[in-house]
């Protein structure tokens, strides 16, 4: 029997020739990456258990982002991203990368891909569960908590039990009215919120392997809304080409055998998936978008590390240029590298800032921003009965601020659209 | 770890994600300083809709007025307890909330995997749904060693999964305990 990517990652990294699911092994760990939430608790807890000498295990592999309550005048938020700065400056961090400095990158997941810590064949932990998305490289990527994390920090080790692999095969060429949000809804709708549980997801199929690298990321990132370990996709040229741009190599491009086993196999014909949403109060909640039409919406929100990458504005843009939305909206982009994308990249000759602006939709500064609530005075924060349709991954009651309100889930054509007419609407709609 | 736990349970049923647990505007409080963390007891279970928090008929506080800690002392719930976000601040949460274990009946791996190797509640699986059997407040009885619930009301057992491969990362009291056992650190 062959093994899955996943499989060989983990065999590799805990210095196996074979591995098989529902074993338990000690992993090698190439990248461990940690934020302003859960970053302070992290160290602390290594601190405590490490004790004085406490040495990090590998400071080049170590990763710090704040990225989560930044913009805000919470003074415990504040406090949080000091004890990181702190740290950094007392451990001397190479990768460390402040607020309010030429260094601040914005949201951790975006940002380990544009700095180049997501190489194909490596082991990446992080203090997250949207950490899957960078399985999007060939990497194995999963999120985990302050303790397993501080483990990591001091040993450069953690246990982790093989997970069975479900496959998900997607064909034929992407229409224009669809984004991997689409698919991704599309899986989560069919597996459910726990159907991934202690699984891999493994994406593949002519559609999928012709999605650029941020694409390819929006697929991964909701793996753990299935509940799943990782998200993978073999690496391939467009990877590379992707790497090569930002001065970087493939350790190992692994693929799966052609006999390796799955717990499951999904196929699916792209000509035959409609725009989606997720209902509340869940990512499984799926709809049709279509069925949904006439929804009467108070907030559109595009951003995150699911749906605020350079290629989800210029889906957007290509719905909001030369049109005025009827409900506030709000931009926020995942990286700063992200928000100097809007100002270069165009679409009909314009920048895809000023279509953004030029329809009336507020721009704010990267971060996490109101995809997961956050402070009070956080950007774009869902208050009393807002009904909100976002390009963000989580919906569950409260998610995005106020436990009132509703949050549907979407892919940026569709918020676009929908931001347009101020229910929800099908972006075929408007996509001539 | 409690060979014997006897407590007051608290119902929920399923996919109580992690924003329920401890909603996402708390989780800037320290967890180590001892007075700022009583707030994670407090703000426990806070994110749950008012008319499912205590089933079967929901509307019961978990927690009273401004209290830190609950009087209910285990968690009986659905299947994917845990899921959303990696915040070990949610399992953190509910042991300062006074809870020493959940029964669920499954989990979401990386709740489950802070629960065990932080050390801070013991989450066990429910062979049947136990949802629809016990009621908030009944008085339970876990036995940790025959894998069993006792519900003091109706006198019925219920049998409880082993744990299986980390059972002794739950008996050292966590991760770092048990790699200290191992030699490992």
């Amino acid at each position: 029997m062959g093994m899955t990517i996943t499989e060989k990652i983990m065999a590799k990294s805990s210095g196996k020739d074979k591995v098989s699911p529902g074993e338990s092994v000690w992993l090698n760990v190439d990248v461990l990456m940690t934020h302003d939430v859960c970053g302070p608790p992290m160290m602390k807890i290594w601190q405590n258990e490490f004790g004085t000498n406490a040495k990090i295990w590998d400071k080049d592999k170590f990763v710090v982002f704040p990225d989560h309550y930044i913009f805000t005048a919470n003074v415990h938020a504040n406090r949080n991203v000091q004890i990181l700065r702190d740290f950094a400056e007392k451990y001397n961090l190479p990768n460390y990368y402040d607020v309010g400095t030429e260094r601040y990158k914005g949201v951790c997941h975006i940002a380990l891909a544009e700095e180049g810590f997501n190489i194909p064949g490596t082991v990446l932990f992080g203090t997250d569960s949207h950490t899957c998305t960078s399985g999007a490289f060939g990497v194995f990527a999963t999120g985990v908590g302050n303790t397993d994390a501080a483990f990591i920090l001091g040993t450069g080790k953690i246990w982790e039990k093989i997970p069975e692999s479900i496959k998900f095969t997607f064909e034929g060429k992407l229409p224009d009215y669809l984004t991997a949000k689409d698919l991704i809804l599309q899986i989560l709708g069919d597996i459910t919120t726990d159907g991934g549980t202690y699984r891999a997801l493994e994406f593949d199929g002519n559609a999928v392997m012709a999605l650029d690298m941020n694409e390819r990321m929006t697929l991964c990132n909701m793996a753990i809304e299935a509940g799943a370990m990782n998200g993978i996709i073999a690496a391939d040229e467009t990877t590379e080409a992707f790497l090569n741009s930002i001065g970087k190599e493939s350790q190992e491009k692994f693929q799966s055998d052609a006999n390796a086993n799955y717990y499951q196999k999904y196929k699916y014909n792209t000509a035959e998936i409609e725009p989606l949403v997720a209902k509340p109060h869940s990512p499984d909640n799926r709809d049709t978008v279509r069925n949904m039409k006439g929804e009467k919406l108070t907030k559109c929100y595009i951003g995150s590390c699911t749906g605020g990458k350079i290629n989800d504005f210029v889906s957007a843009a290509k719905i909001l240029i030369g049109k005025e939305v009827k409900v506030p909206t709000f931009i926020v982009p995942a990286s700063t590298n992200t928000a100097k994308q809007l100002e270069i990249e165009t679409y009909k000759g314009i920048s895809i800032k000023e279509i953004l602006e030029g329809a009336g939709c507020v721009i704010a500064q990267s971060s996490c921003a109101a995809c997961l609530g956050g402070p009070d005075d956080t950007f774009g924060r869902a208050v009393d009965r807002d009904v909100v349709i976002s390009t963000t991954n989580r919906n569950f009651p409260g998610r995005m601020g106020s436990k009132q309100s509703e949050v549907y889930l979407a892919s940026p054509l569709t918020v676009a659209a929908s931001a347009v007419s101020g229910v929800i609407t099908d972006p075929r709609d408007y996509l001539v | 770890m409690e060979k014997h736990i006897t407590g007051v349970a608290y119902v929920l049923g399923a996919n109580i994600d992690t924003d329920q647990i401890i909603p996402a505007e708390n989780l800037v409080y320290s967890l180590s300083d001892a007075e700022e963390s009583k707030k994670y007891g407090h703000f426990a279970l806070s994110g749950v809709p008012f008319d499912k928090a205590g089933l079967p008929d929901g509307q019961i506080p978990f927690i009273d007025g401004e209290n830190t800690e609950s009087e209910f002392t285990i968690i009986i719930a659905g299947s994917n307890f845990g899921c959303g976000s990696s915040r070990e601040h949610a399992p953190f949460a509910l042991e300062k909330a006074g809870i020493k274990a959940i029964i669920a009946e499954s989990y979401a791996r990386i709740f489950y995997r802070n629960a065990v190797d932080g050390g801070f509640v013991v989450p066990l699986e429910s062979e049947s749904r136990l949802v629809s059997e016990i009621r908030t407040g009944d008085q339970v009885e876990l036995n940790f060693e025959a894998s069993t619930l006792e519900n003091k009301r109706t006198g019925k057992t219920y049998s409880l999964n082993s744990p299986g491969t980390v059972l002794p990362i739950i008996e050292a009291g966590g991760l770092f305990n048990y790699a200290r056992n191992e030699g490992m650190i």
